[in-house]
């Protein structure tokens, strides 16, 4: 297990390196300077030299990528070169909308996922299953950030039970809750649909398992051994999916961002993009993907940890 | 079967409105008539019209092409490169090429692909091809994984040794013997993701990063329907639909040659 580890581990880090390594490329080789930017077109030429050395922009690709990465691992993001406000005082800002968004979406996918997954596998081929089956072929199929404008239209428009987009803040948390949960339903329809899939399909296979059987025979009734064995087993390829599911939940959650109006960390990202804040646009980005590569991470550990088949 | 029935139907549908709308669409789609706009359906307008006026059909005819075409490079970007990479990566199993492309794999797996797709486009500068680019890269390691993973248990099948006894090399041998056996399944995985990058791109012209105006997408529709979808619903309501009819199309295409390809899930319930 440690040597498993140990492996692991070098391999997360490598990740890390690499993929800070191409998003200091990919914006680097990305037309348009932030300086003359943000000075506008009238801007004399040593008014601009002036501030890319402010910035720092003048120095070698090699010298900001290691300033960038050493001040990552301090948990320094950088200084916004439009706000001038510290990078990481604005994730902090942003994650207070973003975070919430993503936990509701995931909660409410498992809470939906559960029951449909379980009842369709053990109802399997009923019209209960049939139903479950269709839904989630239906439910893979939409784009979230659509279904968001169905639910807008209908909830907000038509039925005027929730607003149709914006974020009034933590200090009303009612009002606050309420503005997140058209986004985060739209969020977790596809994940539900996904997960309840997967569910259905490892219960099926572990209900024909010879455990289950004996489960059976030593005097359990069905719905214990469903509860007590089955549920358990077959949760297992469910965690997985869950962590792998993470990278789309947050990729989902920039784009439904946009739909409402949300003032989370994918609004961060297009907002910095059009103003060339490079610095920002790095950090939240490393940031999304450390936050992936780790849940992946995490997730493998603990796979590994209920199957020790998998310690080679 | 039935999802297979059902699923081609769906897919030469939308295949064939897209092909059409190469020679023939009810309106123009460049036009403008500011007065006509945001009609609902009617004899003249079938899906009536969107917030310039233009048929809406002849925009989701029209759109269908951008979608196909996006995702359809995608899914060739990573055939191509993705197939031969697991190819050879199974031919010389356990070596240095092995390790090398695995890990590599390994390491763009582990990307959130559509985060760094929106990085890609931005900052590149939005379009299609920039968007099929964003797209397909992630596609490489699926495929990749996906034919080592298939190709591996049949290079110690009898066929595969006879042929090396014969003196075939492992390139001849990757591409006469293994390529063809691992056929089904690239096939099956490639409906899959074709899926996939249709959805992708939908999200990447939604934000407005994927093709341009005046090129119509189906994702850039739903964008210009958004801030219109309470005077005229269906604005909103048909680019979505025409989406999710040929996602789900794919999907049940997908399931249904998977299930055909594949004799050991015959019987089986979808």
């Amino acid at each position: 297990m440690m040597g498993y580890l140990a492996r692991r581990l070098v391999s997360l880090a490598l990740s890390l390196v690499v993929a800070s390594a191409v998003i200091f490329l990919v914006v680097e080789v990305a037309p348009g300077d932030p300086a003359s930017f943000m000075l506008g077109m009238n801007a004399q030429s040593d008014t601009v030299a002036a501030l890319r050395s402010e910035l720092g922009l003048d120095l070698p690709p090699v010298q900001r990528y290691l300033a960038w990465i050493g001040g990552m691992m301090t948990g320094d993001f950088g200084v916004s070169y439009t706000y001038r406000a510290p990078v990481a005082q604005m994730v902090a800002e942003r994650v207070q909308v973003s975070l919430p968004l993503a936990l509701l979406a995931l909660g409410l996918a498992v809470v939906i996922a559960l029951p449909a997954g379980i009842v369709a596998a053990t109802h399997r081929g009923k019209a209960a299953d049939l139903g479950v089956v269709g839904a989630t072929q239906l439910g893979v199929a939409i784009p979230n950030f659509w279904f968001a404008m169905l639910l807008v239209l209908l909830f907000a428009l038509k039925l005027r039970w929730f607003s149709a987009g914006g974020f009034p803040g933590w200090s009303d948390p009612v009002m606050a809750l309420k503005s997140l949960t058209l986004p985060a339903v739209a969020l977790a329809l596809p994940q539900a649909a996904i997960l309840a899939r997967v569910l259905r399909s490892s219960l099926i296979d572990i209900l024909s398992e010879d455990f289950m059987r004996t489960a059976r025979a030593k005097g359990l009734s069905r719905r214990q051994t469903l509860w007590r064995h089955g549920l358990r087993a077959a949760l297992i390829p469910v965690l997985t999916i869950l962590g792998l599911q993470f990278s789309f939940l947050l990729a989902g959650a920039i784009i439904i961002e946009q739909v409402f109006f949300l003032p989370g960390l994918g609004r961060l990202i297009f907002q910095a993009i059009t103003q060339r804040d490079l610095i920002v646009v790095e950090s939240v980005t490393m940031l999304l993907v450390f936050a992936v590569i780790a849940v992946n991470f995490l997730t493998d550990l603990a796979y590994v940890a209920a199957d020790p088949r998998l310690r080679r | 079967m039935k999802s297979l029935v059902l699923g081609a139907v769906l897919t030469v549908l939308v295949l064939a409105a897209a092909l059409l709308s190469f020679a023939w669409t009810p309106g123009d789609v460049t036009s403008v008539d500011i007065p006509a706009r945001l009609q609902p359906p009617s004899v003249q307008h079938l899906l009536g019209t969107d917030h310039l006026g233009r048929d809406m059909l002849s925009m989701i005819m029209t759109g269908a092409r951008t979608s196909l075409a996006v995702a359809l490079v995608a899914v060739g970007i990573g055939m191509g490169l993705g197939v031969p990479l697991g190819l050879a990566a199974a031919a010389r199993q356990g070596g240095w090429l092995d390790e090398t492309i695995m890990r590599f794999n390994d390491l763009v797996f582990a990307f959130p692909s559509l985060v760094i797709a929106i990085l890609v486009t931005a900052l590149l500068g939005p379009g299609a091809i920039n968007a099929i680019l964003a797209i397909g890269i992630f596609n490489i390691p699926v495929f990749a994984r996906l034919t080592r993973g298939a190709a591996l248990p049949l290079w110690h099948r009898e066929f595969i040794l006879a042929a090396r006894t014969a003196g075939k090399s492992a390139l001849r041998i990757s591409v006469e013997h293994i390529l063809p056996n691992t056929t089904n399944l690239l096939i099956v995985q490639g409906t899959i993701q074709f899926s996939l990058g249709i959805l992708a791109e939908a999200g990447l012209s939604y934000v407005g990063l994927g093709a341009q105006p005046p090129i119509p997408s189906w994702g850039r529709m739903l964008a210009d329907a958004q801030t219109m979808v309470a005077l005229a619903p269906h604005v909103a309501i048909i680019p979505g639909t025409a989406i999710v009819l040929t996602v789900l199309g794919l999907n049940l295409l997908g399931d249904g040659l998977r299930d055909r390809l594949d004799p050991r899930l015959q019987g089986r319930a979808a």
